[in-house]
């Protein structure tokens, strides 16, 4: 992009954590989706005692069953009740999700930060680097490594991480680059402190409000790239139930029986729509432009 | 602007000779020897040998990466390791698929979010505006493979309004049938997202000193808000559609498995699962050489819509 449009913030006074707070409570739509998230991180969490049916048990004779009683989501080509597999696809999709997302923000600020910090050929290599990344598909880009190195678990988190690095690494670079100048930075460099000491003890607590927002928007993102590995084939091996398999194995069924993608689908839908919500919720918060008109 | 497009092309230039190596990198330290997964787990010590020989693969690693540079830039990027066909002929003959399906689903996209966006912002905080923020966040929730199965479940299946399998060419007719309901799964999202970016454009736009310049002398409503302030809103909302082209390419891969319809993504997906290296080295470069185009397009964009933006 041109170079006016990639130039750092100007500089602002990065919000607090308490106006942070104070601002997100003022948002009603944003509480919805805490709530919702809240929700679906208890269901997760208590899989086990809420789930009607074993996720992995098979049963021929109620192969393909709508909702019933007994089922309330119905019943998979194995006869697997789609309610226990949501469930506890719901922990598979979290834990995905939720450890790419604080890897991204851990490896993507540490980069943007030093990147800011150190300034000059390093900054400008590293950043070079950092866009060649962005600007590559990150579905394409996930797909050929969970591809290449095997739908496990911790490549799977390890892709998703990779493909989310940048926006990070962007969002740490340019209030690093602002808060460098001030003056309780020079007085931190003048008493002799270290590189790291100043970069996470005086920036970082700085920044980490943006990161933190940022890591709920990116969290929404993550959620749908999970499922959309897992429904190309490319998520955790089955029987494990995730929503992308899920959906996957719903659609070739679809013609007789719609309700097997329906009900994971709307699930994803719900789960990426609350994330964004809270995150939209928060970036409203910090956002110091919005906060004081409304 | 001659002397821009000499820089920009020379970016462009350092950008792929930089994920060419990546490729090349890549492709051999993965895991898994290509000779031996070509022929099976009971070839022969001597076939598999022999196979390293007509691949290549048994040439000291620096020559390796020299006649890679070099085929790839006199456009021989070698043969598919499955199909036996020239890897730049496979992926040119479904290259016209792809493109025409992210072009038409971001076309899609600016015309439904622009005027969106601009409508919510002129109304901010007011109901239209409620109702747009949360139906573009609700539409940025789709992930393309959703919007896809449910628009294929209603309009191809129960209501046969289109085939199921979208591949059909040939007449404008059959075009036009094979790319609405792929497109509208596409162009959902990044009307939504292109929704929200012009809308939060304006905001900051309508605010500034011209725009009430503009309505001090009288200038009519319409005028303020379509000429003044979207035409100064214009550069964030094109550096987004630029960055989402390069979303829409690999949401496609989604689209087109739910749609049966060929493209790049297919491709892809294939290559991967038999490991045809060969193939997957080219549909990398032809990606990067996607997002280096539609960067170069956006960056000449910016010079039309903004005579302030220096091309020098």
């Amino acid at each position: 992009m041109t170079d006016a449009l990639s130039a750092p913030a100007p500089r602002r006074a990065p919000a607090g954590l308490a106006t942070l707070l104070r601002a997100f409570n003022a948002n009603k739509a944003s509480w919805v989706g805490l709530a919702i998230v809240a929700l679906v991180v208890l269901a997760a969490l208590f899989a086990p005692f809420i789930a009607p049916h074993d996720p992995l048990e098979q049963d021929v004779l109620d192969r393909l069953k709508p909702p019933t009683a007994e089922h309330w989501l119905g019943t998979d080509y194995y006869g697997r009740d789609t309610l226990s597999r949501l469930l506890y696809g719901a922990r598979i999709s979290l834990v995905i999700s939720l450890s790419a997302t604080l890897i991204a923000m851990a490896a993507g600020a540490a980069v943007g930060m030093l990147a800011g910090w150190r300034g000059g050929r390093f900054d400008a290599v590293t950043m070079q680097a950092m866009d060649m990344l962005l600007a590559f598909p990150s579905l394409i880009l996930g797909l050929i490594l969970v591809a290449m190195l095997g739908p496990t678990m911790a490549n799977i988190i390890a892709a998703i991480a990779l493909t989310s690095l940048p926006t990070f690494a962007r969002i740490a670079r340019a209030p690093t680059i602002a808060l460098k100048g001030r003056d309780f930075i020079e007085a931190g460099r003048a008493l002799g402190f270290s590189d790291t000491r100043i970069l996470c003890g005086h920036i970082l607590p700085n920044i980490f409000p943006e990161i933190l927002v940022m890591g709920a928007l990116w969290l929404a993102n993550a959620v749908r790239t999970e499922a959309s590995l897992a429904f190309i084939g490319l998520g955790l091996k089955p029987p494990t139930p995730t929503w992308g398999g899920m959906i996957r194995e719903g659609f070739e069924n679809i013609l007789d029986s719609a309700w097997l993608a329906i009900a994971p689908s709307v699930a994803v839908l719900i789960v990426v729509f609350a994330v964004n919500l809270l995150g939209d919720g928060l970036r409203d918060a910090i956002d110091p432009k919005l906060r004081n008109e409304t | 602007m001659t002397a821009f497009l000499i820089r920009r092309a020379a970016l462009a230039i350092v950008t792929l000779f930089a994920v060419l190596t990546f490729v090349f990198v890549i492709v051999r330290i993965l895991p898994g020897d290509p000779a031996q997964l070509i022929l099976g787990d009971q070839a022969s010590r001597e076939a598999i040998e022999a196979l390293h020989v007509r691949l290549g693969l048994d040439q000291p690693i620096a020559l390796q990466y020299a006649s890679f540079l070099g085929n790839a830039l006199r456009g021989d990027w070698g043969v598919s390791m499955v199909t036996g066909q020239p890897v730049l002929a496979e992926v040119l003959s479904v290259l016209p698929w792809t493109i025409d399906l992210t072009l038409v689903s971001l076309a899609l996209g600016i015309v439904i979010g622009v005027p969106l966006g601009v409508w919510a912002a002129v109304r901010r905080n007011r109901f239209v505006d409620y109702v747009v923020r949360i139906a573009s966040l609700a539409g940025l929730s789709f992930p393309a493979f959703v919007s896809a199965v449910i628009l294929l479940f209603l309009f191809a299946i129960e209501w046969r309004w289109f085939p199921v399998i979208s591949a059909r060419k040939g007449s404008l007719g059959a075009w036009t049938q094979s790319i609405t309901l792929p497109a509208i799964s596409l162009g959902l999202n990044s009307a939504a997202y292109i929704t929200r970016v012009t809308r939060s454009a304006m905001l900051e736009v309508l605010s500034e000193d011209y725009v009430r310049t503009a309505r001090a002398k009288g200038a009519p409503e319409r005028i303020v808000v379509w000429r003044h302030a979207l035409r100064n809103a214009l550069i964030p909302i094109i550096t987004v559609a630029g960055l989402y082209m390069s979303t829409l390419i690999g949401n496609s891969v989604l689209t087109e498995i739910v749609f049966s319809r060929p493209g790049l993504g297919k491709l892809i997906v294939g290559a991967l699962s038999q490991r045809d290296y060969t193939m997957l080295q080219g549909m990398m470069v032809i990606y990067t050489l996607a997002v280096v185009v539609v960067n170069l397009l956006s960056d000449l964009a910016y010079g039309f819509v903004d005579p302030r933006v220096k091309l020098g």
